[in-house]
């Protein structure tokens, strides 16, 4: 068997393995050598290998251009592992050096391997079948047969059985040699070469594109610009003035949850009504915003891809003034939309005022589990906060999220009955409702429920030329595995009075059923009969 | 019927196909029970000369699993009365296979209609296993038919059998809704076409087994006479066997992975490819089978090397379907088919 296989190799086109050890050489052909090495099917195969492997560090790791706050939360979990894995770049596994080192050496390899076989098929294409191997018994599938026919009408009548079967057939010398399949190894490079084309696709939306988030209060606009996003994401190539000229309002947003059955409290549908306009002065136009219906304009891509609860409150300071009014965002924790979120009052006086708590749609108390939401709709909202005075430390020039308090010069109030409630006063507030702060510090008010939508704008030059790169890859590549070249000899000899007819196939692909074929080939030409075919 | 009647039924038909599935398994443990008895006819070829071996190993291929549907020329009515009924084991088998695939497809469809809204039957852990296991045995029966696969009757409804039972203990939910993000006839194309790749990688990850399997007993000089290893298909035909069923999932892989799945993403989160763990593993899945057919064609990397990565393929395509969910938890998007 193995000195079958080796044999047929040898007749197959030549992509033998270049030598393993480097001969001592001039450093040209050095050179080569290394190149060969580089281009050769093995090395593809490690290459594609170390790609596989290279890839699992960022489905373990949480990565920075996904999930940021995962990463940061990772990195207060690891402060020791976290600089060692930051050097690795393993926070951002897919922009990292040894990342793309090894698919640019895949791709340099796949260059490489693809042009001189460009070169061997445009040759193979034009050439004739290769002429008959002196001993056909010795191919892995033969057969023979004697008859009274002159050789030439046995050849003539296999010519014809050939040709039918769709092979190039030539004659030379008492023997016809047919090929066929030539498309398999056109279909072999329209899909390496579209794996060139998907990456040169997906490297250009990676560098030119960009992705952001923005948190809209239902009732307020956005406006394409960088100032607004509450995160951003942009190619290394990427230039702000790049952001089309887009803006919309979000007019309404509707959201059914299941008020029954086993997955009670799931969303069923959502989606938002927007106003939008391409550019400042183009007629303003209406879109119902879903998931799984974005918008489209000129390129960029507006997606709903959440929601949740802004409760809008009045605070006065301890002058009586309105130091703060309107919706503040606050962030779902859980599928009942318990959401989690501060409110700051920079110009309360005499002392700046903070809150931070909890606002559930539907109020729950347990003495276990302390508030919690029901249902994610608002049939009982209900706010519950804790306040502090104090110095919301925002001076300092820092950056601070607006969605936790820095705590460091902020006060809580103690609590009236601390045995009972805890040392820590606990305010609870519903639609319409105001509650004093002690030492007359101010009043909080709680106006009203209102939704907020979070957006993400995209925009990925390139994406058509990825899609149609792999469509053009997998007809290639069916091209490929499906279509099966064949060689086929046949000789006709006078010997003895008797004409011999020796036939022989030969299987160019990996995965063929080469005899069968033989043995209808072998009884079409062996029959005197005119075949039909 | 209504909606609840239809899950109900659904659970009904999903249990009727587990029981059939058992009995398909005691038919084709019969069957290779029956053939202990009997001796192989591969030993007899084991000995011949290597051209001659290839050709059987070629055209045992094509006419049916070494020894099992063509008995070469028994030298005694004894052995002939064997081969008969190992042949009608076999065939009851394989029958009862078919009729569990139909309950099986049954359970699937109810299920889905018994969801309120009707929608497709893949939306959790529980319907995801049951729409993969029916993947495996329609592949498995279609692939039977043009590749003569018989023999892996016992393997493929034994594994049926344990995987369906798991799901039903294990992962069952009761029948509700999709949550909104998987509202696509995107996801239905994606869905469909991971479930028939996945059929096809599992196929060539069982034979694939096979191949080694027998290479090692092979090696080793520890292959019984009339065991169901030398019962099996030449090594040669397994290899190759392997090859084609891989070959036919591939580019059924690339498209669910690399096209439809992309598309999708794109509607549903605004970005086609997202480096999500869901994303990467499928990725990672698709640059192993294409390393399995680099493999299969370097002369010398053939047979041992390619199996084993085939098999290297299947274990990251199982961990991309279970281990994202329980492992990764909330870090995948795709994570809400774990609720
Ligand atoms: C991104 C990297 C690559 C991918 C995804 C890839 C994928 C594939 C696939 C799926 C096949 C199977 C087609 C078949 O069996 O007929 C294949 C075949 C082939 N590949 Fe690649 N390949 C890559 C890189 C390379 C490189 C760098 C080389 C150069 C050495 C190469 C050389 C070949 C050759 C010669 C075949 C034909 C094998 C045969 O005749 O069956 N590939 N490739």
């Amino acid at each position: 068997m193995t000195a079958q296989t080796t044999g047929l190799e040898k007749l197959d086109e030549p992509r033998d393995p270049p030598p393993s050890t480097p001969p001592a050489l001039s450093p040209v052909e050095l050179a080569r050598w290394a190149w060969r090495q580089l281009t050769s099917m093995r090395t593809a195969l490690v290459l594609l290998f170390l790609l596989a492997l290279a890839a699992v560090p960022g489905s373990v790791v949480p990565q920075r251009n996904i999930d940021a706050v995962k990463v940061s939360q990772w990195q207060e979990q690891h402060p020791q592992l976290t600089p060692i894995y930051d050097k690795l770049g393993l926070f951002d596994v897919y922009g990292s050096v040894w990342f793309s080192a090894v698919y640019i050496l895949l791709m340099v390899s796949l260059v490489g391997c693809f042009v001189p076989r460009l070169r061997i098929y445009w040759r193979a294409m034009r050439a004739e079948p290769p002429r008959a191997p002196r001993h056909l018994g010795r191919l892995p599938e033969a057969r023979t047969f004697d008859t009274d026919e002159k050789p030439e009408v046995v050849l003539a009548r296999a010519r014809k059985v050939l040709r039918s079967r769709r092979f190039r057939v030539v004659e030379r010398d008492g023997a016809v040699s047919a090929e066929r399949g030539y498309l398999r190894e056109a279909g072999n490079l329209l899909f390496h070469l579209s794996v060139l084309v998907v990456l040169v696709g997906f490297a250009f939306g990676q560098l030119f594109g960009y992705k952001g988030g923005v948190i809209t209060v239902v009732g307020q606009g956005f406006s394409n610009s960088l100032s607004q996003y509450d995160d951003f994401d942009p190619g290394s190539l990427f230039s702000p003035d790049d952001l089309d000229p887009l803006s919309f309002d979000v007019d309404d947003f509707h959201v059914k949850f299941l008020t029954s059955g086993p997955e009670m409290g799931q969303p069923e549908s959502f989606d938002a009504d927007v106003t939008y306009r391409s550019t400042p002065d183009a007629a303003p136009r209406k879109y119902d915003l879903a998931v799984n219906h974005p918008l489209q304009v000129d390129g960029t891509s507006v997606f709903l891809v959440g929601h949740g609860y802004a409760p809008s409150v009045t605070v006065r300071d301890g002058n009586g003034d309105i130091a703060y009014q309107g919706p503040v965002v606050f962030l779902p924790q859980d599928s009942s939309f318990s959401s989690f979120g501060v409110i700051k009052v920079p110009g309360a006086k005499p002392a700046q005022l903070g809150f931070e708590g909890l606002f559930l749609p539907t109020y729950g108390f347990t003495m276990k589990q302390g508030p919690f939401s029901q249902f994610p709709d608002p049939l009982d909202p209900a706010l519950s906060l804790v306040p502090y005075h104090g110095d919301l430390g925002l001076d300092t020039g820092a950056a601070q999220s607006i969605y936790s308090l820095d705590k460091d010069k902020l006060t809580p109030y103690a609590s009236k009955d601390p045995k009972r409630l805890g040392p820590v006063a606990r305010i609870k507030l519903t639609p319409g409702q105001t509650v004093q702060l002690p030492n007359g510090d101010g009043s909080i008010r709680f106006d009203g429920v209102r939704r907020w939508v979070k957006l993400q704008v995209s925009h990925q030059p390139g994406k058509g030329w990825a899609l149609g790169g792999v469509v053009i890859g997998i007809l290639g590549l069916m091209g490929s595995l499906f279509i099966r070249p064949r060689r086929v000899w046949v000789r006709a000899v006078r010997r003895d009075g008797r004409t011999v007819v020796e036939l022989a196939g030969l299987d160019r692909s990996s995965g063929g059923d080469l005899a069968d074929e033989v043995d209808d080939l072998h009884d079409r030409i062996a029959t005197t009969k005119e075949s039909k075919a | 019927m209504t909606t609840a009647d239809f899950a109900a039924f659904s659970n009904h038909a999903v249990m009727f196909a587990s029981i059939v599935y058992v009995l398909a398994f005691l038919s084709f443990v019969m069957e290779w029970a029956v053939a202990r008895k009997t001796p192989a006819t591969v030993s007899v070829t084991a000995t011949a000369p290597a051209a001659e071996r290839e050709l059987v190993a070629a055209t045992a291929e094509l006419s049916g699993g070494e020894g099992v549907s063509t008995p070469a020329a028994p030298d005694n009515s004894a052995d002939q009365d064997h081969e008969l009924r190992v042949e009608k084991w076999g065939r009851i088998g394989v029958a009862l296979m078919v009729l569990a695939c139909g309950l099986h497809f049954l359970g699937l469809v109810t299920r889905g209609l018994g969801a309120d809204p009707v929608r497709v039957p893949w939306g959790n852990m529980y319907e995801f296993t049951l729409a993969g296991t029916f993947g495996v045995s329609v592949m498995f029966l279609l692939l039977m038919r043009r590749y003569e696969l018989r023999w892996m009757g016992v393997l493929v409804s034994g594994f049926l059998v344990v995987v369906l039972m798991l799901d039903v203990l294990v992962l069952y939910v009761p029948a509700g809704p999709l949550v909104p993000a998987l509202h696509s006839y995107w996801l239905v194309i994606h869905v469909a076409a991971a479930v028939v790749a996945s059929g096809a990688f599992a196929v060539g990850a069982l034979a694939s087994l096979l191949y080694l399997v027998k290479n090692r007993a092979t090696e080793r000089g520890t292959l019984r006479e009339n065991g169901y290893l030398s019962r099996l298909p030449e090594l040669t035909v397994l290899d190759r066997v392997a090859y084609r069923v891989h070959a036919f999932g591939f580019p059924i892989w690339t498209f669910a992975a690399l096209v439809a799945g992309p598309i999708w993403a794109e509607y549903a989160w605004g970005s086609y490819w997202n480096w999500d763990p869901k994303e990467v593993w499928a990725f990672i899945t698709w640059v192993i089978y294409a390393a399995y057919l680099h493999a299969r064609a370097t002369a010398g990397w053939k047979g041992r090397l390619a199996a084993t990565i085939a098999l290297i393929g299947f274990a990251s395509l199982l961990f991309n379907f279970v281990g994202i969910n329980y492992f990764f938890g909330g870090g995948s998007m795709h994570s809400y088919a774990g609720n």
